[in-house]
């Protein structure tokens, strides 16, 4: 077991070397002399960024350079539109799309002989003859990272690396210095709200739990992260797990528990593997485990994997997961800090709740909760996606506009469409329309115009994107995973999801719209779980911002984004038509006629085409129109 | 369908999990994700050899191979080719992808192919939503693609 002191030299130690990542030019050379940091995010390593490490590694031991420059795999950046990213320290420079056939030209080019690769350098990142700062450019100027403080910054597979981010301080902090009453005093007075969805007040859950009465308490760690379309708390585990293991142990400590366990998707393989390798160091190190760092404490975690439930992220059908049935909810109260897993009391959280616990215990409540706005304080975290410039991982004060992180962060709209909807919250949210982009993002004002907060996810949509679509998109995935167990969500939903389906198809009619909200009522009222409970906002909120959209597919038949295949035609413009017969040969079912070099001959037999759309990228001459 | 059979190596390594479980407090599941990872799938004889093993009720095992959607109770095909239909693949044209896909298989989403080649599957959000719209070969990640790039990568497994 490593003792403090021993803790501590290899937190000074280990700063120095990692000095040269700074950027600021002030760094202590050691015998590394160069760091290349390669995202291995999964984003990244499914562009193959595995392999340009390992491509890096043999060619830099080609050069016998293998000691002094150091080729390490670190968390998500944050940018995985510009993905695979290599940076290179102590100058900063940024190159993004690095794939394995380029590895030999930065190594030959730059680390040997010292010239950057113009043509793989972010543009931005090289401004008036110096590397700019990562953290002035415009994707991160205006975010500030304490969640993800060290993604991207450290090896997440090395215990030694977050020690020197200040690892492992909070929780001797707590235990020295403070009572378990005394922890909980101060992540109430941070204001911390979950971010798991709810935006309950983490202090008070905790309290909760350590005044329960219990021989055995539990602190769950909820890393299901089912919302289709976010990966916060997956790049949190791949990128800094040591994180989250340090706040359950100062939960424990808070909450007088000595078991905590992560459940965790097993659509994850890296963020499971690595969280595993953590807790591994972890333990070896006798951070984690009976006597934990010596200071007389227990604590031990357990990973436990789901299987694909949506359900399950909900608190209470994750907890009975665990405990190894069919991932049901169940009737709350009690409350799980009151009765939980196997019955004991537990404190259930979000991994991005967790994540920001240690800064808080080390910088102080004061700290955390003068960023934000007072009852939303600090910051959070969005995977930013859709038709959007910049897709990734992004960290904002609370209160950030829609704006900022749509126009300035994000780039705007990709091929320069105009933005029509933001979504958040998931298949429980709703959406934002482009007239209330400078909504401040925080838990509420995004209630107050019926949306929400949600676990994170962020989907940007464009003009080419039809709500009442995007409406049944959603119900779709809810009535595939209501667990069946209650009959306002089993059948209400599949209602609703009817009523969208017909409307889309032209069958609507305007009585639908009302018949629509009035059943979302009943089962947000009489649902026993929270899936129930939200699943009609999607509905109602397009409803409410894109009224006209519905109507225009219930009278007038048509779709006007031009996304329900079924109210879509395909027309030829005879202008433009020159009679080549692309068209006619792409045309899997025969729909289409037309003679050679007669254009106005040239015609879609309605009847017949079964708009797969085959035709209309086929013509060169853009004469197949989409009405 | 033929009956199922398993390897010595495949047995002995089931009754390790099992054994190993016996004290573990919720093992079911756990027992249940170790033999898909040796099996592939998990058949009913396997189903009824976690069962006795750790004293559950048959039932008790099947209802949870049903309810959740990471296990599969039919063998699946030799490349499971995977359409992302998460949010972020969604509004980027997912669905044409899913659509040629199955143009290609010639089977729908959910179903094996009779010549056991593929297992089309959509799936959630496998979190590479930067490269959205996309689809999975086994563990290949192939994103930022059309419909047409669909029929080229497919081209790679055809047998
Ligand atoms: C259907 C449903 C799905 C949920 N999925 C998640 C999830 O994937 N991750 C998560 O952290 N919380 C999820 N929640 C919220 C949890 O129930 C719970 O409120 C949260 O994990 C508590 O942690 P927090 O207070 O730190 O946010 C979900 C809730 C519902 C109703
Ligand atoms: S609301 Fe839906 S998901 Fe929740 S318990 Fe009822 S049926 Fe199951
Ligand atoms: S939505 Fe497809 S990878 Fe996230």
């Amino acid at each position: 077991m490593k003792t403090l002191q021993q803790l501590q030299e290899i937190r000074d130690k280990e700063k120095i070397r990692m000095s040269i990542r700074e950027n600021t030019g002030e760094c202590v050379l050691t015998t590394v002399k160069k760091s290349v940091l390669i995202c291995g995010g999964t984003g990244c390593v499914s562009g193959s960024s595995k392999i340009t490490r390992d491509e890096f590694k043999a060619r830099l031991k080609d050069h016998n350079l293998e000691n002094e420059i150091e080729v390490i795999f670190v968390g998500c950046f944050g940018l995985c539109a510009k993905g695979p990213i290599v940076i290179i320290y102590p100058e900063g420079t940024f190159y993004e799309h690095v794939f394995p056939k380029d590895v030999g030209e930065i190594v030959d080019t730059h680390l040997v002989g010292g010239q950057v690769v113009k043509r793989l350098e972010n543009k931005e990142a090289y401004d008036d003859g110096r590397n700019k700062p990562l953290f002035e450019t415009q994707f991160y100027k205006a975010q500030q990272r304490i969640c993800l403080k060290n993604c991207g910054h450290i090896d997440p597979e090395n215990i030694d690396e977050y020690i020197a981010m200040d690892g492992y301080l909070a929780y001797p902090k707590c235990v020295k210095e403070m009572t378990p009453e005394g922890v909980i005093d101060v992540i109430k007075a941070s204001n911390l709200r979950g971010r798991g969805g709810g935006g309950f007040p983490t202090g008070r859950k905790w309290e909760v739990t350590a005044k329960a009465k219990g021989d055995q308490k539990y602190i769950v760690c909820n890393a299901d992260e089912g919302d289709p379309g976010a990966f916060m708390d997956r790049s949190i585990l791949e990128g800094d797990p040591h994180s989250v293991i340090e706040s359950m142990m100062i939960a424990g400590y808070a909450c007088g528990a000595t078991m905590g366990y992560v459940y965790i998707r097993a659509e994850y393989p890296i963020a499971v593997q690595r969280l595993l390798m953590a807790l591994h160091q972890a333990r070896e190190y006798g951070i984690l485990g009976k006597n934990a760092m010596g200071l007389g404490h227990e604590f031990d975690i357990e990973v436990r994997l789901g299987a694909g439930a949506f359900v399950c992220g909900e608190s209470s059908a994750l907890v009975t997961s665990i405990e190894g049935h069919r991932g049901e909810p169940r009737q709350k109260p009690p409350n799980l800090a009151v009765e939980g897993l196997w019955g004991k009391p537990t404190a259930l959280n979000n991994v991005e709740t967790l994540a920001n616990i240690p800064q808080i215990i080390l910088n102080g409540a004061d700290w955390y909760s003068s960023i934000g706005s007072p009852g939303n304080t600090g910051t959070k975290v969005f995977a930013l996606g859709g038709k959007i410039v910049n897709t990734g991982l992004v960290e904002i004060p609370m209160g950030t506009t829609l704006r900022t992180v749509i126009e300035d962060i994000g780039g705007g709209c990709m091929n320069g469409k105009k933005f029509k909807a933001a979504q958040t919250g998931g298949p429980s949210g709703g959406c934002i329309p482009a007239e209330l982009i400078d909504t401040p993002i925080d838990f509420d004002s995004l209630t107050e115009i019926g949306s929400m907060m949600g676990s994170g996810g962020l989907i940007v949509m464009d003009e080419d994107n039809c709500m009442v679509d995007i409406a049944k998109f959603f119900l779709d995935f809810t009535v595939e995973e209501s667990c069946g167990k209650c009959t306002p969500c089993r059948i209400g939903n599949k209602r609703l999801f009817e009523i969208l389906t017909r409307i889309s198809e032209g069958k609507g009619e305007m009585k639908d719209i009302d018949e629509m909200l009035e059943l979302s009522e009943y089962i947000k009222r009489d649902s026993l779980c929270g899936l129930g409970k939200t699943a009609p906002n999607p509905v109602i909120s397009t409803i409410q911002y894109f009224k006209d959209e519905f109507i225009a597919h219930i009278k007038d038949k048509k779709c006007p984004a031009g996304v329900c295949t079924a109210l879509l035609q395909y027309i030829i413009d005879k202008e433009k038509c020159i009679g080549c017969t692309l068209c006619i040969r792409k045309c899997p079912v025969d729909a289409i006629k037309g003679e050679l070099k007669k254009p106005e001959t040239f015609e879609v037999i309605q009847e017949k085409c079964i708009k797969c759309g085959a035709c209309e990228p086929a013509c060169k001459f853009k004469a197949i129109l989409k009405v | 369908m033929s009956a199922f059979v398993d390897t010595v190596e495949q047995k002995e390594q089931l009754d390790a999990v099992l054994s190993d479980l016996k004290v573990v407090k919720g093992s079911l599941m756990i027992a249940m994700q170790k033999a898909q990872e040796i099996y592939g799938y998990l058949p009913k004889e396997i189903q009824e050899r976690i069962a006795e093993n750790l004293s559950f009720p048959l039932e008790k095992v099947y209802g949870i191979a049903t309810f959740y959607s990471q296990f599969h109770i039919h063998k699946p095909g030799k490349y499971k080719v995977g359409i992302c239909m998460g949010t972020a693949c969604y509004v980027r044209g997912a669905d044409l992808l899913l659509k040629r896909v199955e143009e290609i298989t010639g089977i729908l989403a959910g179903q094996t192919s009779e010549n056991g080649l593929y297992t089309v599957e959509a799936t959630r959000c496998i979190g590479c939503c930067g490269l959205a719209p996309l689809i999975t070969v086994g563990e290949e990640v192939f994103g930022n693609i059309n419909a047409d790039d669909v029929n080229r990568i497919m081209e790679n497994y055809k047998e």
